[in-house]
């Protein structure tokens, strides 16, 4: 056992910080907020075009992909980069590319590894996940989009939904049913589509904390079947497997340490109820700890997770420890940001009066989202109680 | 970073596997919450013989040159078989201060002793007001001629009834600061000292322990005079930690006994362990456990490489206090009626599981503790 970075990942997270730094566009400040406006979208792909230029969105990969040999072959390197990147607010698209690419790698047909990995790797490309439909959220087997067979091609028709198609996605990964007759999960099959095809419609919704999630259309939308990631109607695993690589509880964990250094230097200057700095306050003081305290858990597991990952281990019990705990800390750390603030937690981001630039309560009321989208909290509870613990199934 | 198991840690714990559930049943553990030493000689001459008494001592002293690491994950699989008896306070309280700080004569005279199984001991740290802090030690120590007069009370003190020797936390100057404090190890037959058994809800073996003109030679000191209180800082960093790993052991025995009730129990002609009710309650045991574990272990790692520990040891007991105490409500709930029944072993776990919780230092003192080395 050794929780120390190898002489050769210590290296690479302090050149990835020196030169994220380096290259954060002039006078960045961040993406809390909304990450999602246009204008954080365009500071974004300019920056993936910087991080693909550099190598670094195929970390890991095997080098005839577009991937480095050395040192950044290392499974871990892409955690390691990403927890650099969340620790630094780096303008970095979360749309599933590095999880994708890897999935192509392991299931994908040489002529999809040479279509598509050297893309992904130069970031032509950005993603949207098609998983979700109105009508199939965790119940996600029960989807009824259809593909169906007709020549060289699959012809797709249904809805998809909570997705970031609308930030102007090039390409969809998309799920959708291909038998009727099979029991369902047999029947689902994973599809690369272009979201210019003729026939896809995006909208999107709009968010109560802000930001928005796309809506897709598919009315008879053809799809090449050289498209087809692994054999028809054996996306489901394929596609769960994708779901378990997403970003770790690693930059999730970067993430909250960042948000509660902040809190931590706000509490020090906003007056609490007794006129004191509120961090001062020993009900404060114990919020702030108990947080600083299962930061560090989410930090130590989510690498567990990598390096079972790496090691070929499933872990699937363990991401979706994580994922819960991952979600419940920062919950738990925009609250104690909102507790902070007491009244101008109430002040929008366009008042003068707000804390933060409105940073602190547009944080509280996105991360509802985070016990939900990728997983519900208690799917992930179902999980660890069946996979992990072998329960019965219900 | 690396997560495996090395070779020989990988055959410590298959050994204690075995070694556990042969030797240390659930029968076992309640015959000795009924004996007044707590366990039996025998057992203890088959720790020596397993050479976990000297594990984690200096080959030159007959101990196994193992690390603190590999004493925690030993300790984790005590906690899992809730091993009775005066490991802990011999090995952890007294033994690794004296193989860290002793003198080279110490070293000679206690180490191989407690290593072969022939030496009990342990630590007289506490008193009535049960703080951990250097406030805490009013035991005082007075200077008379070539030796020290020990006169004061402790309380709390694990194993005092079968402790052959005691290391003393005491005070030779006045006040409550770090200064001051002196660490003397004192024979428990010596004139003057008294000792009488509490009662405990855990069945452990705590005693109340009194002070009075009891002679303390110069040599007898543990580090230097006045010195006392960074040795006790870094012992009560080890014992904080050592308590999380027992904890993570009786936490997963906790929640395997849960895991296989609800897959066996029929209500409502289903196992209700396929009742997402239980289910979560479940996952939520398992998410708390290995959150201790995973912390446990990076402060484990971190005091056997001698590394600054002390925010990863307030973190790691801090959350282990809180998430053991969750487990074992939640495999109460689960269990039903049969879970609080005497009969039943899982309240064997929940009672120690609880006086674990709050030995060196409980949730509320680690986060402060955790706010301190926060700056705020």
């Amino acid at each position: 056992m050794d929780f120390q970075f190898t002489p050769e990942q210590a290296a690479f997270r302090e050149e990835a910080a020196r030169w994220i730094k380096e290259n954060l566009p002039p006078g960045w400040e961040g993406q809390e907020g909304d990450p999602e406006s246009p204008e954080n979208i365009q500071v974004a792909r300019e920056f993936r075009k910087r991080l693909a230029a550099k190598g670094w969105l195929a970390l890991g990969w095997p080098k005839e992909y577009g991937g480095s040999t050395g040192r950044n072959a290392d499974p871990m390197a892409q955690v390691v980069f990403d927890e650099v990147c969340a620790s630094l607010d780096a303008p970095v698209l979360d749309d599933s590319s590095q999880p994708l690419g890897e999935t192509l790698i392991t299931y994908g047909t040489e002529q999809q590894k040479s279509v598509w990995l050297k893309g992904i790797a130069e970031g032509r490309w950005l993603w949207a996940q098609l998983y979700s439909e109105p009508g199939a959220g965790s119940d996600l087997a029960s989807l009824q989009t259809t593909a169906v067979e007709e020549g060289d091609e699959f012809v797709i028709n249904g809805s998809k939904t909570w997705n970031s198609a609308y930030i102007g996605a090039d390409m969809g990964f998309l799920l959708a049913r291909t038998s009727t007759d099979t029991p369902r999960h047999r029947g689902i099959s994973l599809l690369l589509v272009d979201l210019k095809s003729p026939g896809i419609q995006v909208s999107k919704l709009p968010l109560m904390g802000g930001g928005h999630r796309g809506l897709v259309y598919l009315d008879n939308v053809r799809v090449p079947k050289a498209n087809l990631v692994g054999e028809r109607d054996r996306g489901w695993s394929i596609a769960l497997a994708l779901l378990d690589r997403e970003r770790s509880s690693v930059a999730q964990a970067a993430r909250c340490q960042r948000l509660l250094e902040r809190l931590i230097a706000l509490g020090k200057e906003v007056p609490g109820p007794d006129g004191r700095p509120v961090a001062s306050n020993p009900v404060m003081r114990h919020r702030l700890a108990q947080a600083a305290t299962e930061v560090e858990i989410l930090r130590v597991l989510g690498y567990q997770v990598t390096w079972m990952q790496g090691q070929g281990y499933i872990a699937t019990n363990e991401a979706s420890i994580c994922k819960v705990l991952g979600a419940e800390v920062l919950q738990k750390v925009a609250l104690i940001g909102m507790q902070m603030i007491g009244l101008y937690q109430n002040l929008d981001a366009k008042e003068r009066w707000a804390p933060l630039r409105g940073q602190v309560a547009s944080l509280y009321w996105s991360a509802f989202t985070e016990s939900v989208s990728g997983g519900t909290s208690e799917i992930n509870r179902n999980i660890i109680a069946t996979r992990g613990l072998g329960l019965p199934r219900g | 970073m690396e997560f495996n198991l090395s070779e020989t840690q990988q055959l410590l714990l298959n050994s204690a596997r075995s070694f556990l559930e042969q030797e240390c049943p659930s029968t076992f553990v309640r015959a000795m919450e009924e004996d007044e030493r707590g366990f039996t000689p025998e057992l203890w001459e088959r720790l020596a013989e397993m050479g976990w008494l000297g594990l984690a001592f200096p080959e030159a002293y007959g101990g196994a040159g193992q690390d603190f690491l590999s004493l925690t994950m030993l300790l984790e699989r005590m906690g899992r078989f809730l091993l009775p008896g005066p490991f802990f306070s011999t090995v952890v309280l007294a033994g690794l201060p004296i193989a860290e700080h002793g003198t080279e004569p110490q070293k000679r005279q206690f180490l191989p002793p407690m290593a072969d199984g022939e030496l009990l001991m342990t630590l007289a740290l506490t008193e009535p007001s049960a703080r951990y802090d250097p406030g805490g030690i009013q035991l005082q120590a007075s200077r008379e001629g070539d030796q020290y007069l020990l006169n004061g009370a402790k309380l709390f003190v694990p194993n005092a009834n079968v402790a052959d020797h005691l290391v003393v936390a005491a005070r030779t100057q006045e006040g409550t600061g770090s200064e001051g404090i002196t660490l003397f190890i004192v024979p428990s037959n010596a004139h003057g000292v008294s000792q009488r058994l509490l009662w405990t809800v855990a069945s452990d073996r705590q005693s109340e322990m009194t002070f009075h003109n009891v002679q303390a030679p110069r040599d007898g000191m543990l580090g230097e005079v006045h010195q006392g209180w960074p040795i006790l800082e870094r012992v009560l960093q080890q014992a904080a930690v050592a308590k999380c790993a027992e904890m993570v052991g009786q936490a997963e025995a906790m929640l395997g006994m849960t895991v296989s009730y609800a897959s066996q129990r029929v209500q409502f002609g289903h196992p209700i362990g396929s009742f997402q009710a239980i289910q979560h309650h479940c996952a939520n045991m398992a998410i708390d456990l290995e959150g201790a574990r995973a912390i446990t272990s990076l402060a484990a790692w971190r005091l056997a490489q001698g590394l600054h520990a002390e925010r990863e040891v307030a973190y790691a007991k801090g959350w282990t206090s809180d998430a053991v105490r969750r487990i074992a409500a939640l495999a109460h709930q689960c269990h039903g009626a049969i879970g609080f029944t005497r009969e039943y072993d899982l309240q064997l776990y929940s009672r120690r599981a609880k006086a674990n919780e709050v030995a060196f230092g409980d949730s509320d003192f680690h986060r402060e503790r955790v706010a301190l080395a926060l700056g705020i």
